[in-house]
């Protein structure tokens, strides 16, 4: 098959990927979309098996079986409360792949004589540095999610002008890599440290601040898919890479602005250290009031409107089927049931919406927070499950808190607040929360899930 | 087509996708973020292309074999996990519940 020809019917995943974006505008038909763009996925691995004439074609089936098979196997098994660190795997093998590419095409034409053309060579730099980081912060943030390694940001003097001068050295690498010195260690030596820069780059960033960095690392690989479509002179590879790259770049702005912080805050900020000052805040030695199952399963069933609002804390205790259980049963007994969504809840843009669809909560009762914080004022109860900074009054009130500013959900004018949290532990950023203080608020200390089942029992008794 | 003018072409085709990129995406309800985010994962394992067309290529010697192959089954594993998941995601996703009579039901059944 002649290039031109398999150019023009890359033309077909290329609309395909479009539409699948495009129909994910809808919950509706997203599904067919994703069907439509793994369809245009396998005509541009048709058209490119047939383009490659059958070169090494057993090897290339070979390999295909091994990742497809594997793939397909984690893609079943995984739970839907560890998609966060799923989408980073699978977005680390991406950008592996892409750093792989670079190596390989670097290999074939550096033993010809002249160095190689400007642009291929700085195709080749960047998508192996891009790719390397991208491959290696997705597994340092698949680390943290699965919890292999501590959620806290690591942080140690001189960390980042340490990583500020690994990423230039690894430019400068680059750059006399493009200016012609023809040496392949160089391009080894620029994925080597972009690949520890990625470690060193995640490393300081908290649980709380993965949403931006998964984000971000999405970005990255599209980026480097995009660019590897340079070197390999291929239009399906730049248009695609850079569909994802735009995509993660557009969410990656959307959560810092949902956390009303800039992205280079969130990236160097090492957010979620403990600072005394902010603890000692605006608590005025309030009281915390804790309640027993029982007396929170009266106000919820004598309310008339009842809105759950799920952090991370919902995923961790995989409470999503008992609270759905639990909704049901309110609603049987005539109460108004939603939740309330903050976007930067748990650990990646969207991450309850996915929990609460997985226990069949229809999407209609999702609310974002410009839906609910309206709500909150004609609200009887809003029942906590495992979130804490995004209710966190200090974000409006308390100039000196760190997350000021931060929009966050306005549980607090609601008639009454429910609070299941494990103990008086400060939640991830280590910030105390007045809310807890709050005369209108009663704690209900326990695994969310046991919380939750003790509330289902003692509602049907109400 | 010369060198240069493909890089012209190339360069523009990368400059419309980024803009329709964000048009398409800027669409996506808050609620769908996280199919999003695992559909363009899917989406960049268009990487296997590039793996296939590295490893199809002729004349390769023991260290092409290797990185040609590892890229593939990393591409591969990227495409069909990527999809499959976002798959699984978007499967879950329903309407109010064909409300009410199926719960009425389960409940009605638990209670007696």
């Amino acid at each position: 098959m002649s290039t031109n020809l398999a150019n023009f019917l890359y033309l077909i995943p290329i609309v395909a990927f479009i539409l699948a974006l495009r129909f994910l505008s809808n919950p509706g038909h997203a599904r067919r979309g994703n069907q439509i763009g793994a369809l245009g996925m396998l005509v541009a691995i048709v058209v490119t098996w047939i383009k490659t004439g059958g070169t090494s074609w057993w090897a290339i089936a070979v390999g295909m079986l091994i990742g497809g098979s594997s793939g397909a196997v984690a893609a079943r098994r995984v739970k839907m409360t560890a998609m966060p660190q799923m989408v980073a795997l699978f977005n680390g093998v991406g950008g592996g792949a892409a750093a792989l590419i670079a190596l390989a095409e670097l290999h074939k034409i550096l033993p010809d004589p002249g160095r190689p053309k400007l642009d291929i060579g700085t195709a080749i730099a960047l998508s192996g540095l891009i790719g390397a980081i991208s491959f290696s912060g997705s597994m340092v943030a698949f680390a943290k999610l699965q919890e292999l390694i501590q959620g806290r940001p690591i942080t140690y003097p001189g960390q980042q002008f340490g990583n500020l001068a690994l990423l230039a050295a690894c430019v400068g690498l680059g750059v006399t890599l493009i200016a012609g010195v023809q040496d392949e260690w160089l391009l080894w030596a620029v994925i080597g440290g972009a690949a520890v820069f990625g470690v060193l780059f995640v490393l300081p960033i908290g649980g709380a601040d993965m949403p931006v960095v998964i984000s971000l690392l999405n970005a990255f690989t599209g980026l480097a898919v995009a660019v590897g479509g340079f070197e390999l002179e291929n239009n399906v590879l730049i248009v695609s890479g850079m569909l994802v790259g735009a995509s993660g770049t557009l969410l990656t702005m959307l959560m810092g602005r949902a956390m009303n912080r800039s992205i280079a805050n969130v990236l160097f900020g090492a957010f979620g250290q403990v600072s005394p000052q902010a603890a000692a805040a605006t608590t005025d030695g309030g009281t915390v009031r804790s309640a027993s199952a029982e007396d929170v399963a009266v106000m919820l069933a004598y309310a008339h409107k009842v809105i759950f609002v799920p952090g991370y804390g919902l995923a961790v205790a995989q409470a999503q089927h008992d609270v759905r259980q639990l909704a049901d049963l309110l609603e049987e007994k005539g109460v108004e049931v939603s939740y309330a969504i903050h976007p930067v809840a748990g650990r990646m843009p969207g991450h309850m919406n996915v929990l609460l669809a997985e226990a069949n909560v229809p999407y209609t009762q999702l609310k974002e927070m410009d839906e609910a914080n309206p709500e909150f004022s004609r609200t009887d109860v809003a029942v906590i499950v495992g979130a804490n900074d995004v209710v966190n009054p200090d974000a409006r009130n308390n100039q000196g808190s760190p997350i000021y500013g931060m929009p966050i959900l306005n549980v607090d004018s609601a008639g009454a607040v429910v609070v299941l949290k494990r103990s008086m532990n400060p939640g991830f950023a280590g910030i105390e929360n007045p809310l807890f203080y709050n005369p209108k608020t009663v704690m209900l200390f326990g695994d969310a899930k046991d919380s939750i089942t003790k509330l289902i029992a003692d509602v049907k008794n109400v | 087509m010369s060198h240069t003018t493909l890089l012209v072409f190339e360069l523009t085709i990368l400059v419309l996708a980024i803009f329709v990129g964000f048009e398409v995406i800027s669409k996506v309800p808050t609620l769908l973020h996280t199919p999003l985010m695992s559909g363009t994962n899917a989406i960049h394992g268009i990487v296997v292309v590039g793996a296939m067309v590295v490893l199809g290529s002729p004349h390769k010697d023991a260290f092409s074999w290797v990185v040609g192959i590892l890229a593939v089954v990393l591409g591969s594993a990227n495409v069909v996990g990527g999809f499959v998941v976002t798959d699984r995601m978007l499967e879950m996703f329903k309407k109010r519940e064909p409300p009410k009579a199926a719960d009425a039901q389960s409940d009605g059944k638990s209670a007696e």
